[in-house]
């Protein structure tokens, strides 16, 4: 009996706006003028937070917290395309995605400068996951989220984030395993920027990309530009709609590059070179949308600086109200231990109250 | 002598070693170009290359699971976790493995590991970087865990840990990496695992406690010894396991009183043990209740609100003179 093969694989690249801001008109996905500039204003009101959180944190203003600049191509189009009932689940760089889901931009603020007060939403209905910073958890529980919508009859989907790094944990497998053999209504967005810490990409993983690691779970596939949005607004409307149609899990590698440090705390010049940063810097996703929105006309230079400073007094407001609010009470971690009272919290709640009165004085 | 922090005192220790066995390999997550995300092992890789200084996808579980096939095949495997709240994903393999394979082939194939995973609050970290889990780890048979308080013993307890035939998680109390130096002398110098230290002798109190929380209560004990001219007795444990009991209910005996300072939660922790041991061996010899100043039986706070929920030298002065008063 002759070897004969039994399957074959093929993972698509896509592309619709490339660097230099040529736009595919065949496959561009053709947004409104007012869905085109919504996006490009999110993604200048990211920016603009991310660059001030720096600027924070180096003043010793704001606590350690990863950059996002570079990104803002991948979580804000999805947002933009989630429904209101859908879940997101993200890791922890997708800072955009969560301002478009309705998170107070305080929120991270308050979150990075040690608060869990910057986890509670406005309400519990918008269906933010917490940020995941025990890598790889969120990929089950997006799994998990998917099943009751779908066992509620609710017709919504889990959209989850994952770094390059969090591909390789158990997790990511077990979880696209289960979501698969479920065919839970769940889209699977992995944020390849190249790096996981001092990482680089080359030596996560052997696998040529990271896309193809979804087909060993049957689910379909594809690599896009992270930089480009409109490639992912493509991609996420194809998987989203696969979810609603009782269709499964997909997978959407996007390729995008980790422009700042790790978080503040690390330092990438000992691990990688200038010359890198510079061409990826390039590629950056801004720099085209805003090449893109100029060819369709909806743009010029007095919109875009009007933006600039829109934004920037967006996130001055923002800095201010975070700045003059942190008086929370130091207590509230222990009301929050359990849902039901017990003698062995409240006697040591009341231990800690006289240890904090005490050292007051 | 040279006066090094416990950041350089380890690295210190890992190199040595490194060159003298060359079994000895390390595993972990940009431990290698970026020489760790706190500086562990910088300038390790130059020296003794990629194959031993092994920068691992980002995996515990994989970490510790491959871990112990290159133990059980006699190599030396010293595993970095990046922080011991991540390290929970690898205790699967830990558990079911690592401590129990000497047991389960009566001592064929053995798991001569370290798992070096720095603890414990007050750097302002970010949420699960900030948690003294230590007795996870105590419960386990078969599992040996050690913490170092200062530059000097932590050079010489790992070298033990990398020496013992047995699993040894050694936990780094991070908050001491660079808070202090000591002098380290360059030549070898080893302490044996499983032993406590008196670090003070004194007769009115024994004072008991471990890691980062070793500073406070120095710090306390000379307070109170200046206040109130007594004296006190410190016992530094080192070995949370197995827990070298004897050390600390002979001085109870010889002091009569005694408290422990723990970071960790309150219940079911290390120093629930320690009130256990003086319970079975020096109770008839207390004239007070023991003393306990731990941590709180809550989510680990975000460090906003961190200062207020660790024990501070304050508060142990505080439970001395409790103690003392009874
Ligand atoms: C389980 C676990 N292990 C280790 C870490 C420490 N850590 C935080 S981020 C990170 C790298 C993540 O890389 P990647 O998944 O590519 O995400 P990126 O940071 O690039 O967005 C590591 C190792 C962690 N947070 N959780
Ligand atoms: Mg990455």
């Amino acid at each position: 009996m002759p070897r004969k093969p039994i399957a074959k694989f093929t993972v698509e690249h896509l592309q619709i706006l490339d660097e230099k801001g040529k736009l595919d008109a065949k496959l561009d996905p053709k947004l409104s003028e007012k869905e085109a500039v919504t996006m490009y204003r999110w993604m200048r009101l990211a920016r603009e937070l991310d660059e001030r959180m720096l600027k924070l944190q180096r003043q010793g203003r704001l606590g350690t917290f990863p950059p996002n600049t570079g990104q803002e191509a991948i979580s804000i189009p999805i947002a933009l395309r989630m429904q209101e009932k859908d879940w997101f689940v993200g890791a922890f760089r997708e800072l955009g995605g969560r301002l478009v889901r309705g998170e107070p931009l305080t929120a991270t603020l308050y979150y990075y400068n040690g608060w869990e007060e910057g986890n509670i939403l406005p309400q519990k209905e918008m269906r933010i996951i917490p940020t995941s910073v025990v890598i790889g958890c969120q990929i089950e529980h997006a799994a998990g989220l998917a099943y009751a919508a779908r066992y509620k009859g609710e017709d919504a989907a889990a959209v989850c984030f994952i770094g390059d790094g969090g591909t390789s944990e158990g997790d990511f497998h077990e979880g696209l395993n289960f979501a698969a053999a479920w065919k839970a209504p769940v889209v699977y967005v992995v944020q390849n920027n190249q790096w996981a810490i001092s990482i680089p990409r080359s030596d996560q993983t052997a696998s040529q990309t990271i896309a193809q690691k979804g087909i060993a779970y049957d689910m379909p596939v594809i690599q896009v530009d992270g930089n480009d949005p409109l490639a992912v607004t493509v991609a996420i409307d194809e998987a989203l709609a696969r979810a609603r149609a009782g269709e499964g899990p997909s997978l959407i590698e996007a390729v995008t590059y980790r422009l700042m440090m790790h978080t503040t705390a690390d330092d990438p010049t000992k691990y990688r070179g200038k010359a890198e940063e510079d061409d990826a810097w390039k590629k950056e996703p801004l720099i085209r949308t805003r090449m893109y929105l100029d060819k369709k006309g909806y743009w010029d230079d007095a919109k875009e600086e009007a933006l600039l400073a829109e934004v920037k007094a967006q996130v001055e407001a923002v800095v201010k109200e975070f700045e003059s609010a942190k008086d929370w009470q130091q207590d509230e971690p222990f009301r929050h231990v359990y849902g039901t009272e017990h003698a062995n919290i409240t006697e040591q709640h009341q231990d800690f109250l006289a240890n904090v009165a005490r050292e007051a004085k | 002598m040279a006066k090094l922090n416990m950041v350089q005192a380890i690295n210190l220790a890992l190199s040595q070693e490194m060159a003298k066995d060359k079994d000895v390999l390390l595993l972990g997550q940009d431990i290698g170009v970026d020489g760790g995300v706190f500086r562990l092992t910088e300038g390790l890789l130059d020296k003794y290359g990629k194959e031993r200084v092994i920068d691992t996808p980002l995996a515990e579980s994989a970490i510790i699971g491959t871990s112990i096939g290159m133990a059980m095949a006699g190599l030396k495997p010293v595993c970095e976790m990046q922080f011991s709240g991540f390290s929970y994903l690898m205790m699967g393999q830990f558990e079911a493995h690592a401590t129990r394979m000497r047991a389960r082939t009566h001592g064929q194939f053995t798991v001569p590991m370290v798992i070096r995973m720095p603890f414990g609050g007050g750097v302002r970290a970010l949420e699960h970087h900030s948690e003294s889990r230590e007795i996870l780890y105590a419960h386990l048979p078969g599992a040996k865990v050690v913490i170092p308080s200062g530059p000097r013993n932590a050079r010489a307890l790992l070298l033990a840990a990398i020496r013992d035939p047995d699993p040894v998680v050694f936990m780094e109390p991070k908050h001491s990496y660079r808070a202090f130096r000591e002098e380290v002398p360059e030549a070898e110098e080893v302490m044996e695992l499983g032993k406590s230290q008196v670090v003070q002798e004194g007769t009115d109190l024994t004072l008991i406690s471990w890691g980062a929380m070793m500073r406070p209560t120095l710090k306390a004990a000379a307070e109170i010894e200046k206040k109130r001219g007594v004296s006190i007795e410190i016992i530094d444990l080192l070995s949370i396991a197995p827990l070298d009991y004897h050390t600390f209910t002979e001085s109870v005996k010889k002091t009569g009183r005694c408290v422990v300072v723990q970071e960790a939660p309150r219940s079911f922790g290390v120093s629930s043990e320690v009130v256990a041991r003086i319970n079975d061996e020096s109770f008839l010899y207390l004239e007070a209740p023991v003393g306990r100043l731990t941590g709180y039986d809550v989510i680990t706070p975000y460090f906003g609100r961190e200062k207020s929920y660790l024990p501070n030298s304050d508060r142990v002065s505080r439970a001395i003179t409790q103690t003392l008063d009874y």
